[in-house]
Order: C-alpha cells, then structure tokens, then sequence
C-alpha cells in the first residue's frame, strides 16, 4: 500500500490500540481490587456502578481534580521528565506486538500489528527486531523510575528508586536470557515469526500427538525463569518491596501526586500487560486458537484476537492472583534470587535446548 | 531526500547531546545528554541499516552502561562543577580546538569525498541478525571467546574494588 | 543519497567534542563519559563503512567487496567489530566507575585536580 493510507490506517491503528490499552489499565485496577478483595474474604468496590463497574471512572476524575503539588526542592526538569518517560515506554513496546493476522475493512487489508505492513498476496512483513525492541524499551524504562527517585531530593525516594531500578537491571538479565530458547526453537527475533511457528501440533517419533505446537512444552523451565522476572520487572508482589506501603512510605513515587502520580501507575499495569501479551505471544502460541467455522469474514478475523485476549487475560487474572495470595520477598533475598537462582537456571536451560537442537538436526 | 532530511535532524540532535555534555555543569544532565546521542546514533544505524547493531546500542549503551553511569552519579551525590578560572581558560582553548579539529578532519573528507561515494538508506537485506550471527561465529570465534574471559575479568574487578574495607 | 563523508564528518565532530571534552573538563565521571563519547563515534564510521562496503559488493562483479587496492573486504565485519566495541566499553565502564567510587570513597571529591598525591 502507498505511503499515505499507511500512514492513516497505522494512526487509526494507533489511536484504536492506546484507547483499548488504557480502558483495559482501567479496568484492571478494578479487577484487581474486586479479586483482591474476594480472596480475602471482602467484596471490593461495590458502590459506584453495579459491581463497582464505575470505580475506576471515579478514580480517573477524582486524579484530574486532585491538588498537583511540587515540593520546592526538586529538580524540576526530571521531576516532570520522569513519568513521562516511564509511561511513553510502556506504550512503546505495543507498537510491535502482534494481535492477529489481517482484517479488511472498507476495502483495506491491514495487519492487525501497529508495526505490521500487508503486501499484496496477503503475506504480512514484521520488524525483524521485534523481541529486541521490547528488551530495549524495557531497559530505557529504567530511567523513569531512577530519574524519579533522584529527582524527589528526599531520601525514600532515592533509597526506593535506587532499589527498584537495582531490581529491574538484574532481573533484566534473567528475562532475556529465558528468551534464548524460544529463539532456538523458532529461529527469528520477529515476533510474527515467532507465532507462525508455533501453528500445527507437535510430531514426536512421526506420531501425531495433537498437542498444539506451543513453546511452553519444550521450554517449560523457561517459561517459569520469564514469569519470575517478568514479575520483578514490574515491580509486582512477591518483588514489589521498592514500593510497598508498609516500607519506605512509598518509594520513588512519594513526592508525586495526582497526574505524575497516576502516569507512574498507568505505566506500572501498561508493563503487566506487555508482559503478559509477551508471554501469550512467544509461550501459548499467540493467537492460535480453536477454529470455529461459518463466521462472517470481520468476526472471522477477529477471531484470533479473542484468542489472544483470553490468554492475555489469563496472565493478568495470574498477577493479581498471586498478589492477594503470597508474601513479599525481602530485598536481599530478592537479589540473591535474581543472580544466584535464576541466572544460573537460565544459562542452563540454554545450554540444554541448544545441545538438544543441535542433536536433533 | 528523505534520507538527506533524516540524516541532518538525527545529526543534529547528535551533536547538540555531545556539545550539551560538555556545556552542563552536573554530571547527571550531561549524563542524560549523552544517553540522547546514543539514542539518536542508534536510529541514525537504523538508516545504515544496521537493525542488530541499532538494537543492542540501545539495549546495551544507552540501557545498561548509562543506567550504570546514572547510578554512580546518584550515589556518589557530587555537586555541580564550579566555574573556576580553570574552566574558563579550558573555554578559550576548547571551542578553538575543536573547531580547528573537526574542521581539519572534515576539509581532509570533503577534499577526498569523490574517491568515496554514497550511501543508500539502508534495506532490510544487509545487518540481519542471523548473517552477523554467522561471522561472529566462525570467523569471529576467537575474539568472541577472549571478550567473554574480559567481561569476567571485569566483573572479578568490579567486585573485588567494589567491596568496603573489613 | 547521502556522501559517506557526510556520516564520517559527523563522526569526527563527535570524536573531537570527545577528545576535547577528556582533556579540559575537570569532573572525573564527565571525562569518562567523554570517553564513551569517542567510541560511539569511532561505531558509526565503522558501521558507515559497513553500508558503503555493502553497496560495493553489490556493484562488484561475484558480489565480493573490493577495495581500491584489490584488497577483498566482509562488510558485516563492520559491524561484528561495533559489537566487540561495545563489549569492551561495557567491560571498561564497569571497571572504570568501580575504580571512580574507590577513589571517592577515599579521597572524598570527585575534581581529577585534587586527586593528584599518591599518599594523602
């Protein structure tokens, strides 16, 4: 397609997927706060809306209106920088991740993938690089969080901020290395690639198993190392010591109030959500699914989609479920865990998937 | 003229990190200068083509070795350098230097710029991750092997100077 | 159509911004950063000849790159030695600010000036 419909259909696409993305940010809070409450025998948000379905649109306005307050001493170009920065990095990372195959509407085929270009014939072409602008947007996501702690001028903040960013360089290590495998197995860094190959089923000894060619199968031990990580990247329960309320009042977001406030929380469940759409993507097979026939051709290419979502939400309900259930790691615990655990566990893997791909031809 | 366009914009954002650098007086807003060069290289090696080499700038540079760079400013917590007379006699003689240097090297490559050529914008069939991977590999094996014994023999050194007294 | 010397032109602007940057700042963090500052130049000339190596091997007959010598040339090895740069700036930074948080944990000042006894 030329220049000019590309450039409109990937701003709708844009406009389209940041308005999903943040209704969905939205709507996890009040997930979370509904499933939290449950496992703790209590109802959650009931009040506003039936369910509480209305909670997080009270939230949003009552952010908006809040008093937005700026300590005299902070260094305020950082100050202001800092959130921003964290929130357009998590949004970043969407842009290559792949929701489907195509859709036609009005005429025009286009790959349901901000990042995605349709040729003529239908095939799809993705960014090589894929998987590594992930890991790089992750790693500039640090920034956010260590800009805001030193720019707060006030010692939880620092103290919070130098340990969540800590945290995240060193798990960092441990989520990239777990995706060694999965590059082994599929031979490309391109995530459209990467779920391509996970169609049909797994063939051992020239029987047919019909067990779906899924990456979680041969890479189960890597699944669990990426989880691991990908839970102390987002500063989430068990890793989520460098802003717990009980300690270091509230970490490197303490000076921070209404807006800033809520970009470092938008940001903070945008990552939950590339994570989990990482880990649908690259261990269950993305957006294949079961196949249902006699659908009209929208609903029949929206399929997929909704495939993806229901892994996606899996992820997200194992999140919060996690979180209403186990205790929080202590930070020299947390540390030692990240290096002294999973690193070596990583490294093994990929030494194990590689001789066994080598042997196997 | 795209790639004219591309180029002058990611050039410029380049030089004016590298002059922002040395113009700050706190280390932790040259460090975030220098953390806008890096970036901005990194997309000008997106128009070389080189997508692998543009990947690990930005997730190895600018992610890891100035997260490392900004922690040690926050910890160490130094001030801003003070403007001494010291300084503005290295004004006087730095911005000459650099312009009579700069200057020379690029009269040397105007001078000899037909010899040299141009440079399409770069195509998705040069700097593929599985070709680099392929020389770092077989031809390449031996400095590849060496450089992992280097980054050992510096985190050994990194943790040895590292360690407090008693 | 870019001149490649346009690219190595603005290579050297860095590289003298770097050079002049170690030698006449007083800071020692910032004269390290300096540092980085050359090798990210001394990357992109590698990486510029890189491409123009590519589009040489394209024009040359066989698809092998030649230089005006005859001298035959990989272009990727451009940016294999990008990546050796960058393991050796990593594995120089590392040492390089542990050896700066010693000198400061001693000393207590960070102006390379005042770090000129061996003994204090």
């Amino acid at each position: 397609m030329d220049t000019k419909s590309f450039i409109i259909v990937a701003v709708i696409k844009i406009a389209l997927v940041v308005f999903i993305m943040l209704t969905g940010v939205a709507y996890t809070t009040w997930l979370e706060r509904k499933l939290v409450g449950r496992i703790q025998n209590r109802w959650g948000p009931t009040r506003v809306g039936p369910f509480g379905l209305l909670q997080p649109l009270a939230d949003g306005i009552k952010f908006i209106l809040k008093e937005d307050m700026i300590p005299d001493s902070v260094h305020k170009g950082l100050f202001l920088l800092a959130p921003m920065l964290a929130l357009t990095m998590s949004l970043i990372s969407i842009a290559v991740i792949p929701f489907g195959e195509t859709i036609t509407v009005a005429g025009h085929t286009t790959a349901l993938q901000i990042s995605g270009v349709t040729h003529a014939g239908g095939a799809i072409s993705d960014i090589n690089i894929g998987l590594l602008i992930i890991l790089g947007v992750t790693s500039i996501g640090v920034y956010g969080v260590a800009l805001a702690g030193w720019s707060s001028n006030s010692k939880y903040s620092l103290l919070g901020s130098l340990r969540a960013s800590a945290q995240m360089i060193s798990y960092e290590l441990a989520l990239g290395l777990s995706l060694v495998g999965i590059l082994l197995l599929s031979g490309s860094l391109s995530l459209r690639e990467i779920v391509n190959s996970q169609s049909g089923t797994w063939i051992l000894g020239g029987q047919n198993t019909h067990i779906p060619h899924w990456f979680i199968f041969p890479q189960i031990i890597g699944f669990f190392i990426y989880l691991l990580a990908a839970f102390a990247e987002t500063n989430r329960i068990p890793f989520d010591l460098p802003e717990a309320e009980t300690e270091l009042v509230a970490g490197y977001h303490t000076e921070y109030s209404s807006m800033k406030f809520a970009m470092f929380f938008m940001a903070e469940y945008v990552n939950m959500f590339t994570v989990a759409c990482l880990a649908s993507l690259l261990f269950f097979g993305g957006w294949h699914g079961p196949h249902i026939p006699g659908l009209p051709p929208l609903l029949q290419s929206l399929l997929p989609v909704f495939w993806f979502a229901l892994k996606v939400f899996f992820f997200i309900f194992l999140y919060i479920w996690i979180r209403g259930t186990l205790p929080r790691f202590r930070y020299d615990q947390l540390m030692a865990f990240g290096w002294k655990f999973l690193l070596p566990l990583a490294i093994a893997n990929i030494i194990v998937t590689s001789l066994i791909v080598a042997w196997r031809g | 003229m795209v790639h004219q366009v591309l180029f002058i914009v990611f050039g410029l954002i380049c030089v004016a990190g590298a002059v922002n650098l040395l113009v700050q007086r706190h280390p932790i807003n040259s460090a975030l200068s220098l953390v806008v060069v890096m970036a901005s290289l990194a997309l000008i090696y997106l128009l070389l083509g080189a997508e692998f080499v543009a990947a690990i700038q930005v997730i190895v540079y600018a992610g890891a070795i100035m997260v490392l760079f900004v922690f040690v400013i926050m910890l160490l917590n130094a001030g801003a350098e003070e403007r001494t007379r010291g300084s503005r006699i290295a004004l006087f003689i730095g911005v000459p230097g650099v312009v009579v240097l700069a200057g020379a090297v690029a009269w040397l490559l105007v001078h000899s710029s037909g010899q040299l050529g141009g440079v399409t914008i770069g195509s998705s069939d040069f700097g593929e991750t599985h070709s680099i991977a392929r020389l770092l590999f077989k031809d390449f094996l031996l400095p590849f092997e060496v450089t992992s014994v280097l980054i050992l023999i510096a985190i050994m050194g990194a943790v040895v100077l590292g360690k407090r007294e008693g | 159509m870019v001149p490649l010397s346009w690219y190595l032109i603005l290579s050297a602007i860095l590289f003298s911004l770097g050079l002049f940057g170690f030698l006449l700042k007083r800071n020692i963090i910032t004269i390290f950063m300096s540092i980085e500052l050359m090798l990210n130049a001394v990357n992109l000339s590698f990486v510029a000849f890189a491409n123009y190596w590519n589009a040489l091997a394209a024009k040359s007959a066989g698809g092998v790159a030649k230089l005006a010598s005859g001298v035959p040339v990989v272009p990727l090895s451009g940016h294999v030695f990008v990546f050796f740069v960058m393991v050796v700036a990593a594995a120089e930074a590392a040492v390089g600010l542990a050896i700066i948080i010693a000198v400061f944990r001693t000393r207590e000042t960070l102006n390379v000036d005042q770090v000129n006894l061996l003994k204090l």
